[in-house]
């Protein structure tokens, strides 16, 4: 098995829309369509903003005003692609180092004037930490740590 | 260290003895004093820096005998990616009800 492959989630959708109107749904409506049992404010998300701009942020705001930015928009192309940060750490808690988080493209393909295709690949799932590559490589005993332990050292220098 | 670096799992790998403990944890299975003995530390201070490292979900222990053997664990990020499966399969799912609802006209 390839390690891109066991550290990348990949989902597509095909939707009865112009493909502007199916990139301004997924950006301007991100917070009423992602999955609510996940948000680390502890409070009710009274909204989600996808900040439109490279640089900007998705940002999660509870009702009573707290905040979190759990993304950096890293390309906005409308109405072709958006990549975002995912700083997000597997304890659903803000991770603030960036050699620790992973990646979100989403593209957008016309299928036809109103058919658009959605394609979303979550990538490099293993920066969150040690232990994927093992596991993902099904080399489970003694003789597959060094392999991994190469891979989580790489992970480290990247992170200073 | 904080409480925020307990908290943050990952962050638990900020610290170099535990780098060193999990990169001795990555040749085999340790019991304390095995990890101990080829660190310049003490074996309460490697059984304190277990123990964050175990609450971050990096490292898990099993009995053996009077002793506890430590080990990485390995389906940690196993399980994140099914996390990350099931959310952004909600998520499409979500996006496609919104997509196709009627347009609102305010």
């Amino acid at each position: 098995m390839g390690q891109t492959e066991a550290v990348t989630v990949r989902k597509q959708i095909v939707v009865d829309v112009p493909i502007e109107r199916a990139f301004t749904v997924f950006t301007d409506r991100f917070g009423d369509f992602k999955p609510r049992e996940h948000n680390m404010l502890g409070a009710p998300i009274a909204e989600t903003v996808f900040e439109p701009r490279v640089g900007g942020n998705i940002v999660d705001r509870a009702a009573d005003g707290a905040e979190c930015r759990w993304a950096r928009i890293l390309a906005f192309d409308p109405p072709d692609r958006v990549v975002f940060s995912w700083d997000i750490s597997p304890q659903w808690t803000i991770e603030t180092d960036p050699a620790q988080t992973s990646e979100v493209e989403v593209r957008f393909y016309a299928e036809s004037p109103v058919r658009t295709r959605v394609e979303l690949e979550h990538r490099h799932i293993d920066r969150h930490g040690p232990g994927s590559e093992a596991v993902f490589d099904g080399v489970d005993g003694p003789q597959g740590w060094p392999l991994y332990l190469d891979r989580f050292a790489a992970l480290l220098k990247e992170g200073r | 260290m904080d409480a925020n670096q307990d908290a943050d799992g990952w962050g638990a790998l900020a610290d170099g003895t535990r780098r060193a403990i999990v990169a001795c944890l990555a040749e085999g299975p340790r019991a304390v004093g095995q990890l101990a003995a080829g660190l310049p530390v003490s074996r309460s201070a490697v059984s304190q820096h277990l123990k964050i490292l175990k609450d971050a979900g990096l490292v898990e222990d099993v009995a053996a005998g009077t002793r506890r053997i430590y080990r990485l664990n390995p389906v940690a990020l196993e399980a994140l990616r099914d996390q990350l499966d099931t959310y952004w399969r909600r998520a499409l799912a979500g996006y496609a009800d919104v997509v196709h609802a009627p347009i609102e006209e305010n």
